[in-house]
């Protein structure tokens, strides 16, 4: 679907973000960005969307530029506009009809299971809930590409594991492809077939892990297995 | 209750004061072309309500006028200077000088300029001058303080920029304009007084005016009833401007739920 290679990204303020990143992620694939903090995942995902152009290296996608849904670590939503209106903008940005993109957003709400906050402004909408219409905002825009920058960072665990399970759910009913940005072993190993482990600024990927079925519960023996061996290969890309 | 005692609170105090006032113009027999009672300046407002009411309609028009020239023109530029930052480097500076440069100093020229056969156009440019520059600023600073995550996400999709201005910006910037405008639209006021003192006798028949003539007639009571209008329209047109702020940011904006 998508892939990076020899990727590097220096900032204007000299800060060198990425060196030398490649990575793919195949068409229908759930794969987790992993690294610590300051590492230039979510640079990664810029350049992946194509908010960022990159220094050297090339993003190319196998057929043509798919459509992207983005959902950042904030919820990023319009105060003055209701769920509805929030969930609508991809639409109404490409200009569909108003009625059938009301359609759209009422569809994508009541999928994150806020049917019934249509007309609620983001004010009266728990922090779980914003990021729910966050999402149904990238879904509304129906994408082939579905990218997540650490979008439950900011949100406690209860909510963080329904959003989680809910964003499987998505994954599972609709085939998208999805590029998640987590500095969360634990959600990693959990949500995604793969995981890339980046190392510390600059970043690039040094761990490219396959992740095995079975992984069907947070603390099912796969699962915990698979936290160990992340664990294991994201400490040694920080020493690295 | 609360929202009783913020009505009645300040009336309390204006009752006091007025009282206050009356008793001692009274008791030390204050002449009344030095500070007239109160109940002289009632008499005044009465016995004038025609004229002084022709007066404000004229202060009014010249004001109202003044404030959606300066909205017009201060949001006009804002966005021009939201869509370039050369723009806004190469004109901003001539606005600032525009605003710290006393309007008195430059009302003389305005008139000269525009010509004394056209005093209404003249008192209302001087007025614009005063009140453009707050909604200037606020307008600037909220076309240019959204949320960059917003913005890329217009990208994303592929707005354009008006589109990205008109779903994102505008919306984004409205709390500030409309700061802006409630600063500015006492400022066309003040603008619009300036303007009448400086044009003078036989061209300005505003509030003005009618202080100045008053002054020089020693009709110390009118003065202050032409005073106390002038003074009232402000907070009238700071409460409706207040209501309008309220109004349009009452579901969203923490300013205006904090309010409500």
């Amino acid at each position: 679907m998508i892939a990076l290679s020899g990727i590097a990204k220096r900032f204007p303020n000299g800060v060198q973000a990425l060196n030398d990143l490649s990575f793919t992620v195949g068409r229908g694939e759930f794969v987790s960005l992993l690294g610590p903090s300051g590492c230039g995942k979510s640079t990664a995902l810029r350049l992946a969307a194509g908010l960022l152009t990159p220094d050297a290296g090339t993003v190319t996608c196998a057929d043509g530029k798919p459509q992207i849904g983005f959902v950042f670590q904030d919820h990023t939503l319009m105060p003055w506009a209701d769920a509805m209106t929030n969930a609508r903008l991809p639409l109404d940005l490409k200009r569909v009809p108003r009625e059938q993109a009301d359609a759209c957003a009422v569809a994508a709400l009541a999928r994150v299971g806020l049917a019934g906050f249509e007309r609620a402004y983001p004010r009266e909408l728990s922090g779980g809930m914003k990021m729910r219409v966050s999402i149904a905002r990238a879904l509304a825009a129906q994408p082939q590409l579905l990218l997540l920058d650490e979008p439950f960072a900011a949100l406690d665990e209860i909510t963080r594991n329904t959003l989680g399970d809910d964003l499987l759910k998505l994954w599972r009913e609709d085939g998208l492809t999805v590029l998640f940005v987590t500095h969360s072993v634990s959600e990693s190993s959990y949500l995604s077939q793969r995981v890339l482990v980046m190392t510390s600024r600059p970043g690039r990927i040094t761990a490219d892990i396959a992740l095995a079925s079975g992984r069907d519960s947070r603390l099912s023996p796969v699962t915990i297995e698979a936290q160990r061996f992340i664990s294991g290969a994201l400490n040694t890309a920080i020493a690295a | 209750m609360r929202r009783l005692a913020d009505f009645l609170l300040p009336l309390a105090v204006a009752a006091f004061l007025l009282g206050a006032w009356e008793a001692a113009v009274a008791h030390w027999q204050v002449p009344a072309y030095v500070l007239p009672a109160p109940s002289a300046i009632a008499r005044a407002f009465a016995d004038n309500f025609g004229s002084l009411m022709e007066a404000l309609a004229s202060t009014l028009a010249v004001t109202l006028e003044a404030f959606v020239a300066a909205c017009v023109l201060g949001i006009a530029t804002a966005t021009a200077f939201s869509q370039s930052r050369l723009l806004e480097r190469t004109l901003y500076p001539y606005a600032v000088i525009l605003q710290v440069t006393p309007v008195v100093a430059i009302a003389p020229l305005i008139l000269i300029w525009v010509g004394f056969e056209r005093i209404n156009l003249a008192l209302v440019i001087i007025a614009t001058i005063v009140a453009f520059f707050p909604i200037l600023a606020g307008a600037t600073l909220g076309l240019k303080s959204a949320d960059f995550n917003l913005i890329d996400l217009t990208r994303l999709y592929g707005a354009s920029r008006l589109q990205t201005l008109w779903r994102i910006r505008l919306p984004n910037a409205l709390p500030y304009l409309l700061s802006g405008m409630k600063t500015a639209g006492g400022l066309a006021l003040i603008g619009a007084v300036v303007a009448e003192f400086v044009a003078g006798s036989g061209t300005a028949t505003g509030l003005a005016w009618r202080i100045v003539e008053s002054g020089n007639r020693l009709e110390i009571a009118t003065l202050f009833a032409a005073l106390a209008l002038l003074a009232l329209t402000g907070v009238m047109i700071f409460a409706a401007l207040s209501f309008l702020e309220w109004w349009l940011l009452r579901r969203w904006h923490e300013s205006a739920i904090s309010a409500s």
